[in-house]
């Protein structure tokens, strides 16, 4: 890749989060909204781990800790959707996605690109201030090393991308559905039982909190938060990492190969 | 759709030929009526739009009702889970916990169902579409609060209903007759108080049309706190919702009356009646913040 | 300023059937200046404006964009309250009594339809037909009517979606008329339609009002629309009323121009002609320019000259837009 290409999708994903940072007040309403369930949720996770103290291998701080990291990550890894991916259907609903293919870039990096930026304008944005609020009415397990700081950001990222792969694919699902808003639905109810928005993924029982911490959506939030407990020390971290661009990888795969297959409908069809 | 039932009188007269003069059509007096009545009116004519919209969508209406069914069973899932850890949360058993759960989901659920697309008003005001309500000759309330009425919102009044019964099934009660009434007066005072929430939410908008989210904190997050006992919160946070907002009223007080259960706050027992009262109150409330924001709208433009 | 009507039909039309005086309308505007930092303003959106209109009149209300067009008919429907002034429609101040007024005025918003999208045209109708609690021998007419008129007999039962911009428009049209409105206000009742729909909506606007008497007021960029239906026209511009009288007047006072646009095959001088003393060239951009030209004159004799003397590749007639009229108003009134 030429440095004009990735000085384009430079430009693309700093749309992304220029697009998303023009929306000032939806901003603080946002924040004021994750930080009144921070609270909530908060209460109950006491309440919880006042009754069972190290439930699912997390004491009552790293508990708190995981329920802000949620509500900070909500909107950065798009667990509730509302990224780029209705516009995407909207484009294939429309016929104008026949436009982007001529484009002189990639689609399916277009995208991404975009929604990399939009990703981090929601963590600045929409992720700082319900964390800084957490930390201080309740007692948060805050890394002390920068180190872990970074790792936990580079895992962020990599949830994001997983996020993106799947409603990449999601969003293609709306050249053989026509209506792509079942799907969608589908994808994000997902998102939210499996990443651990629900509960920490710990906490699900037997064979179904297996399959669950197994699955891609796991890297949304869990393997994030897990990175930002020091639950990865040393090498370890390496496995987290595989585990989350594995999935990413494998999903963007499967996302390309879709892709040129609905592409092709497209051609034939002639749009 | 019959056609006569409503309208205007078809007296002599009334019907004219083509051409008819100017003066003889103005002539139709349109008789005055109760604004709440033109407004349920209104409210039920521009619902069977919206139905009848989405029957044309038949195979996405199945889907996102039963999406909405699905997302708030989460809720429940969540605290299913947590029981599989504990046998009480808060002090309060899983059928205790279900009750609050199930009167809340219901309430809220039901006014949801009715109020839920107040949060749309900052959008009608952003774009504009605000004024084509404005110059109808029904309330605008009306016309606002059933803008794309959506159906798929009954999924939610089910899954409330499913576990309020749930509740009712396994909790080991005492049952008066006192307490029987006390449960449909609690779904109805709930649903009252959270759609006066919905109301002043989008009164709200009129002068912050980006914030429908501040408005969800209280609608969507005042029902997942109550689906709690009021044990788990902090005092403040209690006091809060039980004077401020007075969301404590659409479940936690009368339902505590019904467990038997002392409120944390020590306030007396005849508090427990009070949601029909605190309901009219919110109403009064919200219809004036209605009014004035609509007055604001109406005075400076979007 | 006494604007003879010769249909004076009731009371109301002696002293005018919408009535302004020095009516006002004045916005704080807050604008940010810095990341958290704003700046207030009051913004005379509409100052001091009066006017009557009689019954059956049918009146252009034009001007730039920005100019209180707007802002005027929402206080016209009652969308809007006044600052300041006083403002009858039928009798009836409409910010008090907007709900009332609704049942005497029809609206048109061209570019927001008020139909359902996903349903048959004929569902909408249904819907005014129960809002507006009308009887239903005068729906059953006043429906056939429209259909007739404006040809929608074949799109009743299409759903919205699927009818085009124009069929859309003449849609809204209808709709706005089914509870016989003594008023009709139109917002750019033409903005983005065809020929042929633009000259069917003209059509059956002249004959509204011709028949059934109905007052029409209606906002427009396209001066085709208001030549075509109005006798009378008001201008617009920074909130005040700048003129108000005939279309001829206007042209007059504006010396209405139109713009030939010429592509030659390469960069010349300004084009000269003759032949034609009043057309002047006003702008050269390499090989192209401007031509004006007056409005009541016929482009083709200009057009075969300049094919004759010049080495033509392309043009373009632009017919004079509002801005354009009230841009040379401001010149030869030196101000007003």
């Amino acid at each position: 890749m030429g440095v004009r290409t990735v000085r384009l999708y430079a430009v693309v994903a700093a749309g992304g989060f220029r697009r998303h940072a023009t929306y000032r007040t939806a901003t603080a309403a946002g924040v004021f909204t994750n930080t009144v369930f921070g609270f909530i949720l908060a209460y109950t996770y006491v309440a919880l781990w006042d009754e069972r103290p190290q439930l699912g291998g997390y004491d009552m701080s790293q508990a708190l800790s995981y329920v802000w990291l949620g509500q900070a990550l909500l909107m950065t890894c798009s667990m509730m959707g509302g990224g780029f991916e209705d516009e995407l259907i909207e484009r294939i609903r429309t016929g104008d996605i026949a436009v982007d293919l001529y484009r002189p870039a990639d689609l399916q990096l277009w995208w991404l690109a975009g929604d990399l930026g939009r990703a981090a304008f929601h963590l600045l944005g929409r992720g700082i201030v319900p964390m800084l609020v957490g930390s201080l009415a309740f007692d948060l397990a805050l890394p002390s090393s920068p180190g872990v700081w970074l790792a936990f950001l580079v895992s962020v990222a990599l949830g994001v991308v997983v996020s993106f792969a799947i409603r990449y694919l999601v969003a293609l699902s709306a050249f053989w559905l026509l209506d792509g808003a079942g799907t969608a639905q589908m994808a994000w109810l997902a998102a939210m039982f499996f990443s651990g928005m629900l509960l920490p993924l710990t906490l699900f029982p037997g064979v179904l909190g297996d399959v669950a911490r197994a699955l891609p959506w796991s890297s949304l939030l869990q393997v994030p938060a897990d990175v930002f407990l020091g639950k990865y020390p040393g090498w370890e971290l390496g496995k987290a990492y595989a585990f989350q661009a594995g999935w990413a990888l494998a999903l963007l795969l499967v996302g390309r190969m879709v892709q040129s297959v609905a592409t092709r409908r497209v051609v034939v069809q002639g749009g | 759709m019959a056609d006569s039932t409503t309208g205007v009188a078809e007296g002599p007269g009334a019907a004219e030929g083509p051409g008819g003069r100017a003066a003889d059509r103005s002539g139709v007096v349109f008789a005055e009526r109760p604004g709440l009545v033109e407004g349920v009116r209104a409210y039920g004519l521009i619902v069977m739009m919206w139905l009848r919209s989405t029957m044309a969508y038949r195979a996405s209406f199945v889907m996102t009702a039963f999406g909405n069914f699905a997302a708030t069973a989460f809720d429940f899932v969540a605290i299913l889970l947590m029981f599989s850890h504990v046998d009480e949360l808060g002090g309060y058993t899983l059928p205790e916990v279900a009750l609050l759960y199930g009167v809340s989901g219901t309430a809220f659920g039901l006014a949801d169902l009715v109020l839920g697309s107040m949060d749309r008003l900052g959008q009608r005001v952003r774009d504009g579409t605000l004024d084509t309500l404005l110059v109808r000759p029904v309330p605008v309330l009306a016309q606002v609060a059933a803008d794309r009425f959506a159906l798929r919102r009954l999924g939610r009044v089910l899954q409330g209903v499913l576990v309020l019964g749930y509740a009712l099934v396994t909790l080991d009660i005492a049952w008066t007759p006192l307490k029987v009434a006390m449960v449909p007066m609690m779904l109805l005072s709930g649903a009252a108080i959270f759609g006066a929430l919905f109301v002043a939410g989008g009164a709200f908008q009129f002068v912050a049309q980006d914030a429908a989210q501040v408005q969800n904190s209280f609608t969507y997050g005042g029902n997942t706190l109550l689906q709690y006992p009021p044990s788990v919160f902090a005092k403040d946070l209690v006091r809060g919702v039980t004077f401020v907002v007075p969301l404590a009223f659409a479940n936690w007080l009368p339902a505590l009356y019904v467990l038997g259960r002392e409120y944390p706050l020590g306030l007396p027992d005849w508090v427990a009646f009070l949601p029909p009262v605190v309901a009219a109150l919110c109403w009064l409330l919200a219809g004036l913040a209605w009014r004035s924001g609509l007055r604001a709208y109406r005075s400076t433009g979007s | 300023m006494d604007l003879d009507s010769d249909v004076r039909t009731d009371v109301e039309t002696t002293t005018g059937f919408i009535e302004l005086d020095n009516v006002e309308k004045v916005f704080d505007v807050r604008r940010r200046t810095g990341f958290m930092r704003g700046e207030r303003r009051r913004v005379r959106a509409v100052d001091s404006i009066s006017f009557r209109v009689a019954r059956g009149e049918m009146v252009g209300y034009i001007g730039p964009n920005g100019a209180g067009k707007s802002t005027t008919i929402k206080m016209l429907t009652g969308i809007l309250t006044p600052s300041g002034g006083r403002l009858r429609v039928a009798g009836i101040d409409p910010s008090r009594e907007r709900t009332r007024l609704a049942h005497r005025i029809g609206v048109v918003f061209g570019q927001r339809t008020t139909l359902w999208w996903d349903l048959p045209l004929r569902d909408s109708y249904r819907l005014m037909h129960r809002m507006y609690r009308i009887p239903d021998a005068r729906y059953r007419e006043n429906l056939d009517r429209c259909v007739e008129l404006l040809d929608l007999g074949e799109l009743l039962d299409v759903p919205v979606r699927q009818l085009s911009l124009g069929q859309r428009m003449r849609g809204d049209i209808a709709a706005a008329l089914l509870h016989d409105p003594e008023v009709l206000y139109l917002d750019e009742p033409t903005i983005g339609l065809d020929v042929v729909s633009k000259s069917r909506v003209r059509g059956f606007l002249r004959d509204l009002n011709a028949e059934r008497g109905t007052t029409v007021l209606l906002t427009t960029h396209d001066l085709t629309d208001i030549e075509q239906l109005c006798k009378r026209v008001m201008v617009i511009d920074h909130g005040r009323l700048m003129y108000d009288g005939a279309l001829a007047g206007l042209h007059e006072v504006g010396e209405s121009e139109r713009m030939l646009v010429v592509d030659l095959e390469r960069q010349l001088p300004p084009i000269r002609l003759e032949s034609e003393p009043s057309v002047r060239t006003v702008k050269v951009e390499g090989p192209r320019q401007w031509l004006a030209f007056p409005a009541s004159e016929s482009a083709a004799p200009l057009v075969a000259r300049i094919a004759a003397e010049y080495p033509l590749v392309d043009l373009s007639v632009r017919e004079p837009d509002i801005e354009a009229v009230i841009a040379k108003m401001y010149e030869s009134a030196g101000g007003m």
